[in-house]
């Protein structure tokens, strides 16, 4: 245990060693912007979309009371999603698919000797394959839960459109309530996001990175990337939300 | 010239390199033989440093490899051209892209520059043509090939090929050998090979150690090597029927 936190903060520290080439640095970043965050985009939208609709109808038949007016629903949804579906579920469904990805595709790397081959060259392999994920994450991550959010709306409106749980109006006008908070709380929701993009590149990386052994081994190490940031991320989610919430 | 020191190295208790020690001259072919399992690959990759050695010492003309800083460890590397037992070619990067990696790291040639020099290091390896394909679409002698491309890219002063033609066809096997003896001259590198292909040896071998069981025990050249009468380094040379039998007309 205390020899994966010593090693990973090495790790870490490696990664502030100044770039040899910033052409090259900026060539990857820009890589793996495509390779962790837009195609990643399709998956989040959909996911997004399906959950604003089945929030729409769990909350609608969860407060089934006269008294409760309609737009309590879009209201319930809005908070829902800005609060802890986007920023927390979808940050774990990409550490299941970012993190696997980023781990594999590492230790591969390692055990057929691409890593050894950067590092005899004379380039810091921790700074060129590890840095850009990292960075390129912090950023593009933030902009993917922004997508989520807007999607899970849409969904939940095309569901109100599509079927007459509750009039549209009503859920537009919950989604609008309260509006002078919503900055507060997508500020939150963003924070929370950089943290477990954070969390995602660089455990994975870790686990990828430090791989030893064959074919095999990669596909431990990967499942354990994901098991490991899952479980951080929900971690860290109840310290974050305990934090910036009170 | 690269010395090495009283070279040890043991994996979680078991030793691996007994005490080696050894001169890797300048302009040559430097050969380590032995059995597959002797320590080859761990000899290299402790004096390249990618393994730490538990002791010794390791002089590339003079620096010191162990014990100095970051910084001069990246020197000395970027003299160093590597070609790994599996081509440890990029596989995210197509052939041409491979090659031109260490250039655009590290050198100020521009694009252009990079190109011809690309083209120039894959020609020499007989790769034509394959400029756009990726590792994994060309076959694992071309893969070796390219590989060499690249661990030449750089025009390194210290070149390790961890054995350059296994998977090749004799000729192609031959063709290498050759290739690597000849760049070795032409720009005057300290070359060590490894290998355990007698048809190499005795075709570049101009000076040769050979490592059993994690010692160097024996010290030569191509000719020594066949009228030897160490027992161990006998079994490894005359493996067939055939070669003991010729052998014995020697
Ligand atoms: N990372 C490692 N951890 C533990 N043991 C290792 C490691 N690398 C190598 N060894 C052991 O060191 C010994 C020498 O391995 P090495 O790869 O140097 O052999 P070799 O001489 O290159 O053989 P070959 O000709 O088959 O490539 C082997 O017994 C191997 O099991
Ligand atoms: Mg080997």
């Amino acid at each position: 245990m205390f020899f994966h936190i010593g090693r990973y903060t090495t790790m870490l520290s490696f990664l502030f060693v100044r770039p040899e080439k910033f052409s090259s640095y900026w060539n990857r970043l820009i890589e793996e912007i495509i390779q962790l965050g837009i195609k990643s985009l399709f998956m989040v939208v959909l996911m997004s979309a399906f959950m604003g609709a089945v929030l729409v109808i769990q909350t609608a038949s969860a407060i089934e009371s006269a008294w409760i007016p309609d737009y309590t629903v879009g209201f319930t949804v809005k908070q829902t999603l800005i609060l802890e579906f986007c920023p927390t579920i979808i940050s774990l469904i990409l550490a299941g698919k970012v993190g696997s990805n980023i781990a594999s595709e590492l230790g591969t790397m390692r055990v057929t000797e691409q890593i050894d081959a950067l590092e005899v060259m004379g380039v810091n392999s921790i700074g060129y394959l590890i840095g850009p994920k990292i960075l390129g994450s912090l950023f593009i991550f933030p902009v993917l839960i922004m997508y989520s959010m807007f999607f899970g709306f849409l969904g939940g409106w095309a569901l109100c459109f599509l079927t007459d749980i509750i009039p549209i109006e009503q859920y537009l006008m919950g989604i609008q309530s309260f509006s002078y908070e919503n900055y507060e709380y997508i500020r939150y929701a963003l924070i929370k996001t950089v943290f477990f993009a954070f969390i995602i590149t660089s455990v994975s990386s870790y686990f990828g990175y430090y791989t030893s052994g064959g074919a095999l081994e990669v596909g431990r190490q990967s499942t354990k990337a994901v098991v490991y940031s899952s479980i951080l991320i929900l971690m860290f989610n109840v310290l974050l939300t305990q934090l910036l919430l009170s | 010239m690269i010395e090495i020191k009283n070279i040890s190295k043991s994996f979680s208790g078991v030793k691996v390199l007994d005490d080696v020690s050894f001169t890797f001259k300048k302009g040559q072919t430097n050969l380590i033989i032995g059995k597959s399992g002797s320590g080859k690959s761990v000899l290299t990759k402790c004096i390249v440093g990618l393994l730490e050695p538990d002791s010794g010492d390791i002089i590339f003309d003079g620096r010191s490899f162990r014990g100095i800083k970051t910084q001069g460890k990246k020197k000395i590397r970027k003299e160093i051209g590597m070609l790994f037992q599996a081509g440890a070619l990029f596989d995210s990067l197509t052939v041409e892209e491979n090659v031109a990696f260490p250039l655009k790291m590290f050198s100020e040639l521009s694009t252009e520059e990079i190109a011809d020099r690309t083209n120039f290091c894959l020609n020499r390896v007989d790769i034509i043509n394959k400029n756009d394909l990726f590792p994994a679409e060309i076959s694992g002698g071309m893969q070796k090939r390219v590989a060499i491309a690249r661990a030449i890219a750089m025009n390194p002063k210290y070149l390790f090929c961890d054995e350059p033609n296994s998977g090749l066809d004799p000729v192609t096997a031959i063709v290498i050998d050759e290739l690597i003896k000849e760049i070795t001259e032409e720009f005057q590198m300290t070359t060590v090979v490894i290998t355990h292909d007698m048809n190499s040896v005795l075709e570049i071998g101009e000076n040769i150690m050979f490592i059993y069981e994690g010692k160097n025990y024996w010290v030569g050249d191509k000719d020594s090597i066949l009228t030897t009468d160490v027992e161990e380094l006998n079994n490894f040379v005359y493996v067939s029927k055939f070669l003991r039998q010729f052998k014995e007309k020697l």
